[in-house]
């Protein structure tokens, strides 16, 4: 569904994407995991048209989509911090992207519901404090019921019960048949939730794969300490 | 075509609600009132108010409009993850941005205009401020956006924000009169005529002064102008030249908007 051919990107002289191709698996949860600075949300970015690659393609269905827009009507996307217009209310926010996307608000009281928004609803987001604002953000990533999910650092600066619900929700989806991607820096979060993980480290795809595959290739028991063992240099894939 | 709306509508239902327009709105309404209230011929108060207009729009403009470009850096990313092409975005932000100051100040000086019920000379010479202080804030808002586009540093692109209004507003007067000063001996006339080109102030200025045909406030540009071109075409080239002053930045600013990362 989502496939990134020799991708390379730079800021200035930094590279930041080395030669990435990768094709994301439809229906499945894929986490993108990697140091700061690797490259995760350049990656997001870049399939989303917010930043556009110095070389390569990104196809979506087997079509170009550089330079396009229209593929983002089946895109729902959660930025790392969410901001909006100071002077709308959430209900605006809500009102205006369903404006410019022509799509119908979908399942969006329950969503309110779980991520306990309902009290914010007719407040300025200039009043809206950090998590809830991130709530705001997952709700428009979640409500027009798009194809694809992609959602970057998700639960950063949601409360626990928030949290856990959002995760419900997001495996609630996969099930659902919804292609999943998104990014995390709480490894016991990615072991729960992913199906796929395409590991990072400075701009390379060091491991695109299955999580068991990861995790029985490392020869570690837990998701945190193979992904260390693959930071670590000395570490050989054969 | 019709996002493009959507996004205006957005902008202008934001901009309503800031502070910022009702106080520009306010701040020419009064002006424009003490102005006809006190002069007994329209034509002084409109001259009067010119001479503010030809600096303070150009400074509100630019500031105004480069902070607001900064300010919806995360709402314009926000918006570029739904469907919307950057073309759209771009001529809604402009519009929604541009509009309403323009608006702003046109309402306030024809209010206070009316208000005070001063027409001696009729209506022509406010329209054609109010012409000059629309076109005016057209151009800043487009070399604003453009600034604010290139820099991605908010200190910086602010900073050859207010470095650009001063340049156009302060210190070519000061180069012209260098220039000439200098120069005196040598036919110079070319060479100004060309410098008063690359100042869209200056040709505000000059378009204003030629349609009243006020030789003794021409100084030396409008004078030249006129030399030059006669009165008729001399506003017709004034206008063209701030047609492209509008034209050019509000392109490259577009051109740089599809190409930046976010």
């Amino acid at each position: 569904m989502i496939e990134l051919k020799n991708i390379e990107k730079s800021f200035g002289k930094y590279q930041v994407l080395k030669n990435i191709s990768l094709n994301i698996e439809p229906g499945k949860i894929t986490a993108i995991v990697g140091p700061n600075g690797s490259g995760k949300t350049t990656i997001i970015k870049s399939i989303l048209g917010l930043v556009q690659p110095d070389k390569g393609e990104i196809l979506f269905n087997n079509k170009s989509v550089i330079k396009e827009y229209l593929y983002r009507k089946d895109i729902g996307y959660m930025p790392q911090a969410a901001s909006f217009p100071d002077n709308l209310t959430v209900n605006e926010v809500f009102n205006m992207i369903s404006d410019i996307r022509m799509q119908q608000m979908n399942g969006n009281a329950e969503l309110i519901n779980i991520l306990n928004l309902q009290p914010e609803l007719n407040k300025k987001i200039r009043t809206l404090s950090g998590g809830n604002k991130q709530k705001v953000s997952a709700c428009i990533a979640l409500m027009f019921n798009p194809k694809i999910i992609i959602l970057d650092e998700p639960t950063a600066g949601l409360d626990p019960a928030a949290s856990a619900n959002l995760k419900k929700k997001i495996v609630e989806q996969r099930d659902a048949g919804k292609t999943i991607i998104l990014t995390s820096h709480i490894m016991a979060e990615i072991e729960e939730l992913s199906d796929n993980i395409l590991f990072l480290i400075e701009g390379k795809i060091v491991y695109d794969g299955s999580l068991k595959n990861l995790v029985e290739l490392s020869g570690q028991a837990k998701l945190e300490n193979a992904i260390a063992a693959m930071m670590n240099k000395e570490f050989r894939w054969d | 075509m019709g996002l493009i709306f959507k996004i205006i509508k957005f902008e202008f239902s934001n901009a309503l609600r800031s502070k910022w327009v009702i106080f520009y709105f306010s701040f020419f309404l009064i002006l424009s009132f003490l102005m006809f209230n006190f002069e007994d011929e329209t034509g002084k108060a409109v001259l009067s108010l010119m001479n503010i207009v030809l600096i303070v729009i150009p400074l509100v403009s630019i500031i105004f409009g480069t902070m607001y470009v900064y300010n919806s850096n995360d709402y314009i990313q926000m918006v570029l993850c739904q469907p919307l092409d950057r073309r759209s975005l771009y001529f809604g932000l402009y519009l929604g941005n541009a509009v309403p100051l323009a608006l702003s100040f046109v309402a306030g000086i024809f209010i206070g205009f009316v208000f005070t019920g001063a027409d001696t000379a009729g209506i022509t010479p406010v329209l054609i401020l109010t012409i000059n202080g629309f076109a005016l804030t057209l151009i800043f808002t487009s070399i604003a956006f453009l600034t604010a586009i290139k820099f991605s540093d908010k200190a910086r692109g602010l900073g050859a924000a207010i470095l650009i209004w001063l340049m156009l507003a302060v210190i070519y007067d000061g180069l012209i009169l260098f220039v000439t000063y200098f120069f005196r001996d040598y036919p110079i006339e070319n060479i100004i005529l060309g410098i008063s080109l690359i100042n869209p102030i200056d040709l505000a200025r000059i378009f204003f002064i030629l349609d009243f045909n006020i030789s003794a406030l021409m100084g030396y540009t409008g004078a030249l102008f006129n030399k030059f071109f006669g009165t008729s075409l001399g506003v017709l080239v004034s206008a063209g030249l701030m047609i492209l002053w509008f034209i050019i930045p509000f392109l490259l600013g577009l051109r740089s908007f599809n190409k930046k990362d976010f």
